[in-house]
């Protein structure tokens, strides 16, 4: 029963500690998941010693109060004792003092432990809280600051499910698990005390049956760990397939997906399902052996007290109270059982965490961050240096490249679908760093600019739109937090966004639902694009900003651009070349490599790929 | 930067719109009742744990009678061989209580893992068959934390609280029955706290069930704000707006915090009561005993075997406190579970397997709204009257936002028709299973979602069971040469909603899972928007001949695409403005004119006008 002894008498830092420690007994840990993010040695431990820390005063206190609770609540029986073997004589005697006492000393336990327990619940539910709190938020921001390439393989599914399921299991071992372990603790304390107090030899005798039962404990949290983990991957798997489901229900109803969805979904719920029952199993047999095992203890105690009595060693009244002591010395098996299941799952949960709590994002915030020269005008010169980048799962896309964009030029980006438009949008943008070579933007590196200090450069609107429930002047101030509505507004009335925003049922109020629902494709680029001039970047990336628009929307948006990009640098990528006419050069990319450079006129003129492109293109409109 | 996005606080409030009335809650035991279709599969497994736990409470009991018998008979008559049997006796009920504990878990275990996850299959099931105007109204997180949190509750409730609810109350009764017999007087004492308690438990379950209620609801919001913020991630990085989602994501678990708390408070004020009143009155019982011990109306065994018995009972009453909370948490979820499976699936009467003459798809006087709606606001659809021939491609014109997609979502019935019909062939829609309607037309969406599987997978998606040849030929028709440059070609897995791919591969795609299964109707909304001029001419000249013999409609914003078409149809003001060739339309409507060129709207700028010069 080491596990019950360790915490309380080590104090609330080392109850961390112990805690976290079979995490890391002899198994080392495994990938924290199919995906292979190690989870490195300790993390979990000092992450939970991290998560307690703030809090060890008002844990101490918390101990302090359940401790002097218990001591309230035991005194009841020989409280109640005192009053038969004192109480009754003096009242015999026509003194009623005593019993007086002793029920006004009952009384006031009556009263005190309650309130204690009262105290305690509130205190403890406060520590939980904070500690729930402060884990949830760390792991939300620390989702945020992973890069792109980590989030495409790690899923939604799986950080949501971090986030939900792994900190349900925690907050089952904090709302329920520690309280019980600090009661089984301490009555087994008391009645430890009392045992060898009533009996040295037979005290010691009877406490050296928590080796056994802490060998079972232990073998217990040995077998179940692999079977919590699956359980935390298994429900982790779930939660992905769910997501994935609910995100994509036209597409699922539209091909009749729903019972080939059903059996994919039955394999990994049962999987889940399946690991959890394991774990029910795991500590029945727990539960069971560590019965067998106290109750052949106390049958052994029966007997060596028999004989001892029977030698005269001992007194028969001692034994009686001897053995009554010891049946409730095993009581809490079942509670610590209860305690072992919440604390082995939520320790499987805290490796996830952990797990994901380590990764460093690929693309990191620099330690030093620079500061960018004050500009001369709106724009800033962007330089791309032998330039190549890989994506994590596949060939070079961009083999090495130079680049230079001066300041204010608008700069058109078109070619082959696939060719890697985006993916040179995208770093400049910094979603990834460059395999090799750098990016400057006024000659700083892009990886030496802090995110504040790159966004105020840099601001790109990515080639899906995606809008976030909430209304439409909250998605258009995503641009700039603290825009006025007027600034919002004027945003929208820029592209020509405000007569439909305006016809909304609440106008600028209207909730879009999620992923902007609501409201049609090309008026979620509308409001995307608003976003991006509220944001008023040196340099602006447009990825197929307008592809979704008819066609006089467009050239509304265009006529806008005209004004908006003035002074600016933009990157703007477009398969309709009508784009092309407001922009100062083309540049034509083909499997990745840049293929043209030029003015549009000069390409125009030419006989490259631009100029048949430009021809298949005008024959394209009416 | 550093500070908060105060715009998106408002966010909250939003996500709650769909938050059920907590007055229509029903009392806790009729919630749980409704538990009972999927726990009747472990009715039985559930009374062997209850009887396994009883007859365990029962051998503890007995253990401390043989002690007694041990130490009474064989030790104070130093009688050793008497002894034996009863150290045997102890032994054996030790060994039968160890089993019956072992017994009381296993019984459970993989029955409760069964029924959790049927609940769960269940859910998601149904899930998948409500019609998309629910999945528009519920946040997301909403659904997972019903099928993680809410269904943990659940499986927690039945495999101890339930099983200690009636354990405890046997225990209770019994117990009180005993005190009764050794003094009625006493017992009455004890007992008095019993009515107090009942209606303060009361009380409790109603306050603590909403705040149970509320905490779930909360957890659900802040699940879909952790999605959000994950699927949007690139937006946020783009803006370099996760210091501000985080600062709404801080206020959002703050507030599940503050319930959190409140459940405590609840929960610490029950506790308080139920561990004191009855602490208390056992007091007044010794005072009133030990006097009437003193007095000889009693004698002190009886008041001895009487608090003992009472401070026996002293945990199945405490335990009250912890048990109702679970019930109540599990109650709740019960109601969030049942709030989605009670939500009616669309009817499907349809039988129809045939259809009629080759007629193409008709829409006849066909009006929409979206279900949510404000009232007061006009339909969308205000009257829809096309003709699609057989074989015919009709192209869809019209202003952004104009409804375009709200029309092809009708033709699958992802919305339903408000009034009008659509027919198929002559056959009305309506009257097909949904099945059959869905496999006779396919969708490309505008936005091309697929899913994290190969391309293999997400192609076939469309005609399950087509081979190996019907893919090719699908990803020849989409211009997806390039899958076989992929890593691992049709097997290489596309990532998340298929995001590592490029816009225009992910659109192919989609147009590829189209087509796959030669559907004769086919719907395309705006199929060619993110492919290059090149691109586009290749796979419109294959689009071509699939659409040879499909009647199909294409959403259109291009002259490009509408020239995929026979026949153009513009859509206006909820209505079909004007229906001919794409030459026609452009002599005589000047509305599609200014949609294909743009001219009319460029006409009062004057200076910038790109493409006028090329107009034909
Ligand atoms: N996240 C990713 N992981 C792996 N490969 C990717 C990823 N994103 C894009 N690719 C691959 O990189 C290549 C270039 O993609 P990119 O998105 O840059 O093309 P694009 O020029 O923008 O095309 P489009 O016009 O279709 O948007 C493609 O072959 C694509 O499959
Ligand atoms: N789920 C919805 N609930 C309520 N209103 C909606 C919903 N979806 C779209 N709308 C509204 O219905 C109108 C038509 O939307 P729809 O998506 O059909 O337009 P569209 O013609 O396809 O436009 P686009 O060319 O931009 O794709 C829009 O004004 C939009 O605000
Ligand atoms: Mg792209
Ligand atoms: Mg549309």
């Amino acid at each position: 029963m080491t596990t019950t002894v360790e915490p309380a008498n080590a104090g609330p830092a080392k109850a961390g500690r112990a805690k976290a420690e079979p995490v890391e007994e002899e198994l080392p840990a495994p990938p924290a998941d199919e995906e292979d993010i190690p989870v490195p040695p300790g993390a979990p431990r000092a992450l939970l010693r991290s998560l307690l820390g703030p809090h060890r005063a008002r844990i101490a206190v918390a101990m302090v109060v359940i401790l002097v609770q218990q001591a309230a609540l035991q005194s009841g029986p020989l409280l109640v004792a005192v009053a038969m073997d004192r109480g009754i004589p003096a009242l015999r005697e026509h003194d009623s003092g005593p019993l007086i006492a002793v029920v006004a000393a009952y009384l006031f336990c009556a009263v005190l432990s309650p309130v204690l327990q009262w105290a305690f619940i509130k205190i403890s539910a406060r520590v939980n809280q904070d500690i729930l709190l402060d884990l949830r938020g760390r792991i939300f921001r620390h989702a945020q600051r992973l890069s792109l390439d980590f989030h495409e393989r790690y899923t939604s599914g799986r950080i949501i499910s971090r986030a939900t399921s792994d900190i349900d299991a925690l907050r089952e071992l904090l709302s329920e698990g520690l309280q019980e372990l600090l009661t089984v603790f301490l009555s087994v304390c008391y009645i430890s005390v009392l045992l060898v107090v009533l009996d040295w030899r037979l005290g010691l005798a009877s406490l050296l049956s928590l080796l056994p039962l802490a060998l079972i404990a232990h073998s217990f949290r040995t077998r179940s760990r692999r079977v919590y983990r699956r359980s935390r991957t298994a429900a982790a798997s779930m939660i992905v397939r769910f997501t994935e489901t609910m995100n994509g229900i036209r597409p699922v109803q539209a091909f009749r997906r729903e019972k080939a969805n059903d059996a994919a979904f039955a394999v990994v719920n049962q999987q889940s399902s399946g690991a959890n029952a394991e774990g029910f199993l795991e500590l029945a047999r727990y539960v069971g052996l560590s019965r067998t095992a106290a109750n052949l203890w106390i049958t052994g105690i029966v007997l060596l007290g028999a004989y001892l009595v029977t030698e005269d060693a001992l007194e028969l009244g001692v034994l009686t109270a001897f053995v009554l002591y010891l049946r409730r010395l095993f009581d809490p098996v079942d509670q610590l059982a209860m305690f072992l299941n919440s604390y082995q799952s939520a320790a499987a949960a805290l490796e996830k965490i952990a797990g994901l709590l380590a990764h460093e994002p690929t693309v990191a915030e620099p330690a030093e961050p620079a500061e960018l020269p004050q500009a001369a005008g709106k724009g800033r010169e962007v330089s791309f240096e032998r330039t190549s980048f890989a994506y994590r799962t596949g060939k070079q896309v961009l083999p090495p490249f130079d680049l230079l964009i001066p300041a204010g030029q608008t700069v058109a980006v078109v070619g082959a679908t696939g060719a890697g438009k985006s993916t040179v949008a995208k770093l400049l943008a910094r979603f990834y760093d460059p395999t090799d070579g750098r990016i400057r933007l006024d000659g700083v590196d892009l990886r030496d600019l802090a995110t504040p200090e790159l966004r105020r450069g840099v601001v790109m609107v990515t080639q899906e739109s995606f809008l976030f429930s909430g209304t439409v002047a909250e998605n258009i101030a995503i641009g700039r937090p603290g825009a006025t509505r007027e600034e919002v507004e004027q945003a929208a009335r820029d592209i020509g966004a405000y007569e439909f925003i305006a016809a909304l049922p609440d106008g600028f109020d209207t909730d879009v639902r999620k992923r902007g629902g609501r409201i049609s494709a090309g008026q979620r680029q509308l409001v995307a694009f608003a976003r991006a001039l509220l944001a008023d970047p040196a340099v602006l990336i447009l990825d197929e900003a307008t592809s979704s628009l008819d066609v006089p929307g467009e050239q509304a948006v265009q006529r806008a651009m005209r004004t908006v990009l003035a002074g600016r640098t933009a990157v703007i990528i477009a398969h309709r070349l009508s784009t092309v006419e407001i922009a100062d050069r083309v540049l034509v990319m083909d499997q990745g490599r840049i293929v043209e450079d030029g003015s549009p006129q000069e390409l125009i003129e030419g006989s490259g790929r631009f100029a048949a492109l430009h021809r298949a293109w005008r024959d394209s409109l009416v | 930067m550093t500070g908060s996005l105060p715009t998106l606080t408002a966010m909250a409030e939003n996500r709650q719109d769909h938050a059920p009335a907590t007055g229509q809650r029903r009392s806790t035991v009729r919630s749980l009742l409704r538990l009972w279709p999927y726990a009747r599969a472990v009715r039985g497994r559930l009374a062997i744990s209850a009887t396994a736990a009883s007859l365990a409470m029962l051998s503890t009991l007995a253990v401390p009678v043989v002690l007694g018998r041990i130490v009474d008979g064989p030790l104070a008559e130093r009688d050793l061989d008497a002894l034996w049997p009863l150290v045997g006796l102890l032994l054996l009920l030790g060994l039968i209580e160890a089993a019956l504990f072992y017994t009381r878990r296993v019984v459970l275990s993989r029955p409760l893992g069964r029924l959790e996850a049927a609940m769960r299959g269940d859910l998601y099931a149904k899930l998948q068959r409500l019609p998309v105007s629910f999945h528009d109204r519920w946040g997301s997180g909403q659904m997972i934390s019903r099928a993680t949190t809410d269904m943990n509750a659940m499986r927690l409730f039945l495999a101890f609280p339930l099983v200690f609810l009636v354990v405890n109350s046997v225990t209770f009764l019994a117990g009180t029955a005993l005190m009764f017999t050794q003094d009625w007087r006493l017992a009455l004492i004890v007992l008095a706290p019993a009515v107090p308690l009942f209606l303060l438990t009361r009380r409790f379950e109603s306050g603590y069930s909403v705040s149970s209620r509320l905490a779930q609801d909360q957890n659900g919001d802040l699940a879909t704000v952790v999605e959000e913020s994950v699927l949007g991630i690139r937006i946020l990085k783009a803006f370099g707006r996760h210091r501000s989602m985080a600062e709404h994501f801080r206020e959002q678990s703050h507030l599940l915090r503050r319930t959190e708390l409140r459940k405590a408070h609840l929960l610490a004020n029950l506790w308080a009561v139920i561990v004191g009143l009855p602490e208390i009155a056992l007091g007044c019982a010794l005072a009133v005993g030990a006097y009437l011990v003193a007095h000889d109306e009693l004698s002190a065994g009886t008041l001895v075997a009487f608090l003992s018995t009472a401070l026996a009972l002293r945990w199945p009453v405490e335990s009250l406190g912890w048990l109702l909370a679970y019930a109540n948490e599990a109650s709740t979820a019960v109601d969030r579970f049942f709030e989605v499976m009670d939500e009616p699936e669309p009817e499907n009467p349809g039988v129809a397997t045939t259809l009629g003459a080759p007629d193409g798809i008709r829409l006849t006087g066909v009006r929409f709204r979206y279900p949510d709606a404000p009232e007061g606001t006009p339909d969308l659809l205000t009257g829809i009257d096309l003709h699609i021939r057989r074989g015919e491609t009709m192209a869809l014109v019209g202003a952004t936002g104009s409804g375009k997609t709200t029309l092809t979502a009708l033709l699958p019935r992802l919305y339903e028709t408000t009034a009008g019909s659509i027919t198929l062939d002559g056959t009305d829609i309506r009257e097909l299973p949904r099945e059959k309607l869905r496999e006779l037309v396919a969708v490309a969406f505008e936005e091309p979602t697929l899913f994290s599987a190969t391309v293999r997978e997400n192609v076939l998606m469309g005609a399950p069971g087509a081979d190996e040849r019907q893919l090719a030929s699908a990803l020849a028709t989409a211009q997806a040469g390039f899958v076989d440059k992929l890593p691992a070609g049709a097997d290489t897995e596309v990532g998340e909603q298929g995001l590592s791919l490029s816009g225009g591969q992910r659109q192919r795609l989609a147009l590829a899972r189209a087509v796959v299964g030669d559907p004769p109707f086919l719907v395309l909304d705006d199929p060619l928007s993110a492919l290059d001029v090149h691109t586009e001419a290749l796979v419109e000249r294959a689009l071509r001949e699939v659409l040879g013999s499909t009647t199909a409609l294409v959403v259109a914003h291009r002259p490009s695409t509408v020239l995929l078409a026979d026949r153009v149809a513009v859509l206006a003001d909820g209505r079909i403005e004007a229906v001919g060739t794409h030459q026609e339309l452009l002599r005589d409507c000047p509305h599609y004119r200014e949609l294909m060129s743009g001219e009319a709207a460029l006409l009062p700028e004057g200076p910038f006008v790109p493409n006028g010069g090329h107009a034909r």
